[in-house]
């Protein structure tokens, strides 16, 4: 019983996430095949977005795994053999987007938010520190009530 | 002044709903294509129909001419083949690539369906729709008189698509030199 459950356990650690490259697409040369792997994981499938073309089922998918692996075998460096695919359907194939004037925003923004919201904290912080509130001086029928209210607390 | 100033987040919540509103508007699987302005790339294709002679992308240097991707297999095209047939009784040149198909089955379609097509190829590995940019069919491309790609519409052209969008803009290819 233990020794089916610890194989069970072994099972489902050492399985790895399931990949949708065929075996029939795959490259003899395992250090080709596992650069193919490492590029085709950053391109995003056209058809299931947000899918990488490693991941997705698609035909399209499966003729761009194949494309990639041909350029590989023509002796494309991965810059190559990514640019190849992005001159075709551009930057959004890029999983994970280059740094440019296009996506400024996108790899600054949060940045600029904490910066924004820092400032922000900071204005506040002075506006409080730099303008202490005087508390008002005392009517004197508030004297009165806090001298009567402090002699019947003595008196008890 | 000072006293507005509490409003600023509200704002700055506006601004953010505006841009999420307007990204909900968007349809994600409408990319913009990397070959505006440029030319088609190369491309010789076999005939789609029996005695053609295929389609080669210098083929479409001459007008200004649409040249749409298609396929038997396509549910969408089906809906996009009646303003194409259309299209061609009001004398537009189209040019279709039988993407990721069987010619025997692009001809069948075209039997059963009707030609709109001036060339016809057939892009049995999808290579050269794959270096055209396709993700999906339809997609057609509006190519001007010297082969350069000016627009792209990605999905079925409807009649308002052709005559909102990709007519005045066939007009102006049609009118420069």
């Amino acid at each position: 019983m233990k020794r089916a459950l610890i194989a069970l356990l072994a099972v489902v650690a050492l399985a790895g996430p399931a990949r949708a490259v065929l075996p029939s697409e795959q490259l003899a040369d395992p250090k080709l095949e596992s650069r193919a792997r490492a590029i085709g994981a950053q391109l995003r499938c056209l058809v299931c977005q947000n899918q990488s073309i490693d991941d997705s089922d698609a035909v399209l998918a499966g003729d761009l795994r194949v494309i990639l692996r041909e350029r590989l075998l023509a002796g494309d460096t991965d810059k190559q053999a990514v640019n190849y695919i992005v001159k075709r359907y551009g930057h959004y194939v890029l999983l994970n987007p280059p740094f440019e004037s296009q996506t400024l925003l996108l790899w600054l923004g949060p940045a600029l938010v904490l910066v924004m919201g820092g400032v922000w904290v900071g204005l506040m912080i002075r506006k409080t520190a730099t303008t202490p509130q005087p508390s008002p001086a005392l009517t004197p029928e508030e004297h009165e009530q806090l001298r009567r209210r402090l002699d019947a607390e003595s008196a008890l | 002044m000072n006293r507005l100033v509490f409003l600023a987040p509200v704002a700055l919540f506006a601004l953010l709903i505006g841009a999420f509103a307007a990204g909900l508007g968007r349809d994600p699987s409408k990319l913009p294509s990397t070959l505006i302005d440029k030319p088609l790339p190369a491309f010789d294709l076999p005939a789609v129909r029996a005695g053609d002679v295929g389609m080669k992308s210098t083929d479409n240097i001459g007008q200004p001419h649409l040249l749409n991707v298609f396929a038997s297999w396509c549910v969408s095209c089906r809906i996009e083949h009646p303003v194409l047939l259309q299209l061609k009784a009001e004398g537009v040149p189209i040019d279709g690539l039988d993407w990721k198909d069987e010619p025997s089955d692009g001809q069948k379609y075209l039997i059963d369906q009707g030609d709109p097509y001036r060339l016809a190829g057939n892009d049995k590995t999808g290579r050269a729709g794959i270096d055209l940019g396709v993700a999906g069919v339809p997609e057609t491309f509006l190519v001007d008189r010297k082969g350069r790609v000016r627009y792209k519409q990605i999905g079925p052209i409807t009649a308002e698509d052709w005559a909102g969008t990709i007519k005045p803009l066939m007009d102006r290819l049609r009118a420069e030199g």
